[in-house]
């Protein structure tokens, strides 16, 4: 970077921006309200004595900081993030104007239901394109997001197992190695022991390693396909067989699902429960870490357990039934207070009629393509952990790095310094200093063939010893390295207000 | 196909230089009996005007809360949204941006993060907060499990006027922790009848502020009584607004405050996105769920944020996690940070001004109807009304005359006879002289 300083600290376009609770003064408002009238209150007694402490600014004030906060932020739109396992697509503009309809937006959950038809119409109409796609008989809308739905499918087992008679025996749950961090999270949360399956050289489910730890005390496996190294579980059928003939349930992590939408159908695959991150495969946008949307779908043998509430439809038209007494099931219970994310829905919705059945299968098909071509493309300079075609993300490891001094974490921030977000680094842990590319479906073939330059260059030059370029990066950025050692030991997590200067004695 | 950008000469090339001869050979792993060949039951796609039309039609079928003299409650509110909150949360470097792993290149969520678990702290009156949860309703069950590890005991004592949807999302979990965890079947409303039920097996004791049907009441007895016994006291609050206007819980002793953010910036959405808020006290900081943003300084010794205490997490702890969330609600506590630096401290407290005196002159008006009886002596924005008929019925008949006066207690407590004359009504600022006068006039034709 330029080492020009200035006066003010900002650097051009790039202002440095204070808190927000170091600007303002007392008495600006941003907004209009009127006067209250000044009518007696019913508080009983408990009114606020002291100020809550927030800073007065006026609305143009208040614009001006969160723009400027805005533009030291990298998104999906303003550049390509190749983001292995996360699924960082084009978010469109159309999906945002559906979510904001009144009728969508400024409806309450708990109005009467007769005023709210087209709302129940739409969250069964996602249903049913979601049952069709994964070829599953029910589907749980509720959950808010792909963890929480790992949740619901892992309850629904459980539920599934007591209505057996057998939760107290099986209390085991297998999970591969490669699998999501939360999956033996949401397993630990539902009461489960959990049990770690290796991964092969081939970055898959060890079979046999598998079939060894089946046995009465088992509920079940959770297993993601595509799995984390961007491969296809090819043994998938085996392991459903295997699990199910010991007793078990196999819930299968949906999270890359865009992958395989349109071309295979998760219920042919002997799945019993998988969520759907509707941000990933339907393109919900991300908003800088949330909100998400889980829903989950169901087999046979779990749907009666699915949590409230849900939407029937029967002679009298499309009901939500929202308690035990109405359901003619025996769901689990309740994961939320209201819905789901009916927000989410009208996005994911949106962006399945545009695409449609036809589209969603090219979803698939260019996410594949894209992958491969990036994983042969780039093989020439970085070591693949993997032999033979990927999913929709592709696999390398630190092992062309050797020798340099150069780790896995350097040559992603000298991504950064390029214009590039970094791809996942140091995950899936199967492999040392992991690199996960993830181009999904809506890059072109010219920004592939950019980046593709870039990754080779950087490796190259890693290779011939231009050590500082990575060590230092990144440079040009609005913050270079952040001390995370020091704020993890000592945690400020809130802006405190200065101590009043002590009065002269 | 607009969002697809290959062309058919880029396939064919990208197949080339990968050396297959066709898509079907990267699909090769697939077992061949589990590639579909037929086609979906569902329509091929469609352009943009075509999917506009279709989904405008189904939000046209619904009533929306703008539209009507609207009261309805219960844990989400209609409140008036500023025009710049929907514009600056759609700037694509917010709506369209990951979570903020890589801290260089994300210093806007960062900072955005740490000003909303600022005001959080301030609004509840507690020492720190985290970078919000799905909603209120699940930040309450994860208060509780937190609970649990605080204090290693087993028995989670919920107050019989907390939202039913709370308990039974508290109950689900519960139900499943496997390590004992369970939620009391009792159900005790006062003061005296919770603290009496504390014992030394109690982790944590559960009430809501403002109270389901509406009440407010000082908690400070009960925190004294489950601090007394070793548990801690979890104050659960559907409506952030009232914080404008009430003493905070923090006040009063709470060791753990979750609350609804929904009111402040966010949409109704028919339940959801909403926006959960998390707040403990400094010396639980390591035993809270979600994630947090932290302050720190990068390799120029500028002040800077990042992501921080990530070893209690998922991706870190796997099973040992804290929790198994691995999000946030990033762009609702955004509009909630957003909304709030715009209203201030005389914004704010005038807002829920507003809103209280909205609310009185609501109560005045329903009493004044023949037969209508309001419970609740002391309240915020919402409040109880004992009608001569089901609730339920009423709620119908006051919907086909246009008015969406609140929701029947027996919606919520389908179990409970005793309630099956209650509704719960809430009032806002944006209910005007007019909506007020249409619903008593309502009212007094349904009940007549």
């Amino acid at each position: 970077m330029s080492s020009k300083t200035t006066f003010t600290g900002h650097r051009g376009l790039d202002h440095e921006e204070q808190l927000i609770f170091e600007r303002g003064r007392e008495g600006a408002c941003g907004v209009d309200l009127p006067e209250p009238d000044g009518v007696a209150s019913r508080l009983g007694g408990l009114e606020r004595k002291g100020a809550v402490g927030l800073p007065g600014l006026s609305e143009p004030e208040v614009v001006r900081h969160f723009v400027r906060m805005s533009q030291k932020n990298y998104a999906i739109d303003a550049g390509f993030y190749p983001l292995g396992s996360c699924t960082m697509k084009h978010n469109p503009r159309l999906n945002e104007k559906m979510a904001r309809l009144p009728g969508f937006a400024d409806v309450h959950p708990l109005q009467p239901q007769s005023t709210v038809p087209g709302a129940l119409e739409l969250m069964h109409e996602l249903a049913r394109w979601l049952m069709e796609l994964t070829g599953m008989p029910a589907v749980a809308m509720s959950p808010k997001a792909g963890a929480h739905g790992e949740l619901c499918g892992i309850m629904a087992m459980r539920a599934a197992l007591e209505a057996r008679g057998e939760a107290a025996t099986r209390t085991r749950i297998l999970v591969p190695e490669s699998a999501h961090g939360t999956n033996p999270a949401t397993a630990a949360a539902c009461g489960f022991t959990v049990d770690a399956i290796p991964a092969t050289d081939e970055g898959r489910v060890d079979l046999a390693a598998f079939e060894a730890k089946l046995g009465p005390d088992v509920a079940g496996i959770m297993l993601t396909n595509p799995n984390t190294c961007g491969l296809f579980e090819r043994d998938i059928r085996k392991i459903a067989d295997a699990v199910h003939e010991a007793g078990g349930y196999f819930y299968c992590d949906g999270a890359n699902f865009n992958a395989i939408v349109g071309r295979v159908k998760p219920g042919d695959l002997g799945v019993d429960a998988m969520h759907i991150n509707l941000h990933k495969t339907f393109s919900t946008p991300h908003g800088g870490g949330g909100p998400g949307a889980g829903p989950v779908v169901f087999s046979d043998a779990l749907a009666p357990f699915a949590p409230l509430p849900y939407v029937v439809s029967d002679a009298k038209g499309l009901r939500l039934v929202e308690d035990d007494a109405s359901s003619d099931a025996t769901p689990f219970g309740r994961m939320v207070a209201f819905h789901g994310q009916m927000g989410m829905f009208v996005r994911a919705l949106s962006y399945m009629m545009s695409h449609g059945s036809d589209g969603l299968r090219q979803v698939a098909e260019d996410a594949v393509l894209n992958a491969n071509y990036v994983l042969e493309t780039l093989k020439s300079e970085m070591t693949a952990s993997f032999e033979g075609p990927c999913m929709h993300e592709a696999l390398f490891d630190d092992r062309f790095l050797k020798g340099t001094g150069i780790e896995t974490l350097d040559f992603a921030k000298a991504m950064i310094d390029e214009g590039y977000h970094p791809m996942t680094v140091y995950f899936p842990l199967v492999v040392h200093g992991a690199m996960l590319i993830e181009p999904t479906e809506t890059e072109s073939k010219e920004t592939l063939d950019e980046f593709i330059g870039c990754m080779l260059d950087l490796a190259k030059a890693a290779k011939a010893g231009d050590t500082q370029r990575f060590k230092n990066a990144p440079e040009l950025t609005p913050r270079r390295r952040l001390d995370e050692t020091t704020a993890a030991r000592n945690p400020v997590l809130r802006w405190t207000p200065p101590a009043p200067a002590q009065a002269a004695e | 196909m607009r969002y697809l950008p290959l062309t058919a000469d880029d396939r064919q090339q990208m197949l080339g230089v990968i050396g297959a001869k066709s898509i079907d050979d990267l699909f090769i792993d697939v077992p061949e009996a589990a590639r579909i060949k037929h086609t979906f039951d569902l329509p091929p796609h469609q352009g943009e005007l075509e999917v506009e039309r279709a989904l405008s039609a189904m939000a046209a079928k619904n009533t929306s809360a703008g539209s009507v003299p609207f009261f309805v409650g219960c844990g989400a509110y209609k409140h008036h949204v500023p025009a710049s909150v929907d514009h600056l949360i759609q700037r694509s470097e917010f709506l369209t941006s990951y979570t903020p792993y890589q801290p260089e290149i994300s210093q806007g969520t960062l900072q955005y993060l740490f000003e909303f678990q600022t005001q959080v702290a301030l609004l509840t009156g507690m020492d720190v907060a985290n970078a919000s949860m799905y909603d209120g309703s699940t930040a309450c069950g994860e208060a509780v499990q937190m609970a649990h590890r605080v204090t290693r005991r087993n028995k989670a004592l919920l107050s019989g006027n907390l939202h039913p949807h709370y308990r039974a999302v508290i109950e689900t979990s519960a139900r499943f922790a496997g390590d004992g965890v369970v939620a009391l079947d009792a159900a005790p409303t006062s003061a005296e009848d919770i603290a009496g039920r504390i014992d030394d097996d109690t982790s944590c004791v559960v009430v809501q502020y403002p109270d389901f049907f509406g009440n407010v009441r000082d908690l400070t007895d009960i925190a004294a009584a489950a601090h007394a016994q070793g548990a801690l006291m979890i104050v659960a609050i559907p409506e952030i607004i009232s914080m404008g206007a009430l003493k905070t819980p923090g006040e009063m002793g709470a060791d753990i405050v979750v609350a609804e953010g929904q009111s402040i910036g966010n949409a109704l959405n028919f339940g959801g996105p909403y926006v959960g808020l998390f707040a403990t006290r400094q010396k639980y900081v390591r035993q809270m769920p979600g994630r947090l943003a932290g302050e720190t300084v990068d390799a120029d010794g500028k002040r800077g944020y990042v992501l921080t205490l990530s070893t209690r997490e998922q991706h870190i702890r796997r099973e040992k996690a804290t929790s198994n969330i691995c999000t946030n609600s990033g762009l609702c506590c955004l509009a909630f940070t957003i909304h709030l630096a715009l209203l201030g401290e005389k914004g704010f407290t005038r807002l829920a001004a507003l809103n209280h005196e909205s609310a009185i002159k609501l109560a005045d008006a329903l009493s004044a109807v023949p037969g209508a009886d309001v419970l609740t002596p002391a309240f915020f924005n919402e409040f109880t009304v004992r009608t001569p008929k089901p609730a339920a019925q009423v709620i119908e008949a006051l919907a086909e005359k246009g008015v969406l006066g609140g929701v029947p207690a027996s919606r919520l407590m389908p179990d409970d006879k005793s309630v099956s004359d209650l509704i719960i009504v809430a009032a806002t600022e944006v209910n005007t002289d007019a909506d007020r006068a249409a619903y008593a006039a309502a009212l007094t034709e349904v009940l007549s």
